[in-house]
């Protein structure tokens, strides 16, 4: 058996300004962005991972989630009670200066820990990222 | 770095903060040092479709040139001068894909000839500048009139977004 994540999705509170915290921030690509009537497809990639999309999608009633669902669940993004994954660099110091100064929100500066280092930022929407560097 | 980009550099918001963030205490060891770096990287970003030289860069970073390529190398993985070339080809590319002619895109991101531009497009690439655009402007039309091909069925079909 062989098996590959080639999807993942974050829900966002907006997709507009999802892409534009994923692109300009992070230094994500935009590979994908299709409409059909009210549903719209969009994804990006990680700058070291162009085969992982990542869809954006949007957490507003329609046709997948009822107003209530959809209520809920925004209502939990803004709350912060969300991660939907944890992000590796090679060197988090440099990656949290360039994020810190494009306005990335930072629990705390990264630290050192037994493994390597690392911090938590969260993204224009809520959802919060660890960010870490595994000590080789 | 001359003197138009020393008041580039300054008006920038982002080199503005750093500045006054340098004057705070080190919120973690070596915090000055990944500034100056990260500033000159992001400066490389902003200005690459300018005549930039590493020793200028380097300058601003107030490191000596050899000193600034090797801890820059050692951040990014990539020389300043392979990272300047690399901002190119990826502003390049979205330029191509955007329906623009090769030589267009060539002085938008500061080569000089365009054979030049073109050789390190398609070692970059795998394609040449013309067969890129053909290919990005074909996967737009495909997205226009058959966007579901693009999209797994799983969440196309929640959506209920058909073809019909």
């Amino acid at each position: 058996m062989n098996l590959r994540l080639t999807h993942s999705c974050f829900y966002v509170l907006d997709q507009d300004s999802a892409l534009d915290f994923y692109v300009n921030k992070l230094g994500f690509k935009k590979h994908t962005d299709v409409r059909k009537g009210e549903f719209r497809w969009l994804t990006v990639t990680p700058p070291d991972q162009p085969d992982l999309e990542i869809s954006l999608l949007a957490a507003k009633e329609s046709h997948a989630m009822d107003k209530e669902s959809a209520d809920a669940l925004a209502m939990l993004i803004r709350k912060g009670l969300f991660g939907f994954g944890s992000f590796q660099s090679t060197d988090v110091f440099a990656a949290y200066e360039e994020m810190h100064a494009k306005g990335v929100e930072f629990k705390a500066p990264p630290k050192k820990e037994f493994y390597g280092v690392s911090c938590n930022f969260k993204d224009d929407s809520g959802n919060w990222f660890s960010l870490s560097e595994i000590k080789k | 770095m001359g003197e138009t980009g020393r008041e580039v550099a300054g008006g920038k918001d982002v080199s503005a903060e750093m500045s006054e963030r340098a004057l705070e205490q080190d919120p973690y060891p070596k915090a000055y040092f990944y500034r100056r770096i990260v500033q000159a990287k992001l400066f490389i970003d902003a200005h690459f479709h300018e005549p930039l030289d590493v020793e200028a860069i380097s300058g601003e970073a107030c490191y000596s040139k050899f000193h600034f390529i090797r801890e820059f190398q050692a951040i990014y993985g990539r020389t300043p001068r392979e990272h300047l070339a690399h901002c190119r080809m990826e502003r390049a590319k979205e330029l191509m894909a955007q329906g623009a002619q090769a030589l267009d895109a060539c002085i938008a991101v500061g080569y000089n000839s365009l054979s030049s531009f073109s050789r390190a497009f398609k070692k970059a690439t795998g394609s040449t500048p013309a067969s890129f655009r053909e290919a990005a402007l074909e996967r737009q039309e495909q997205s226009r009139t058959r966007p579901l091909q693009f999209v797994p069925d799983c969440f196309s079909g929640a959506h209920g977004a058909t073809e019909e």
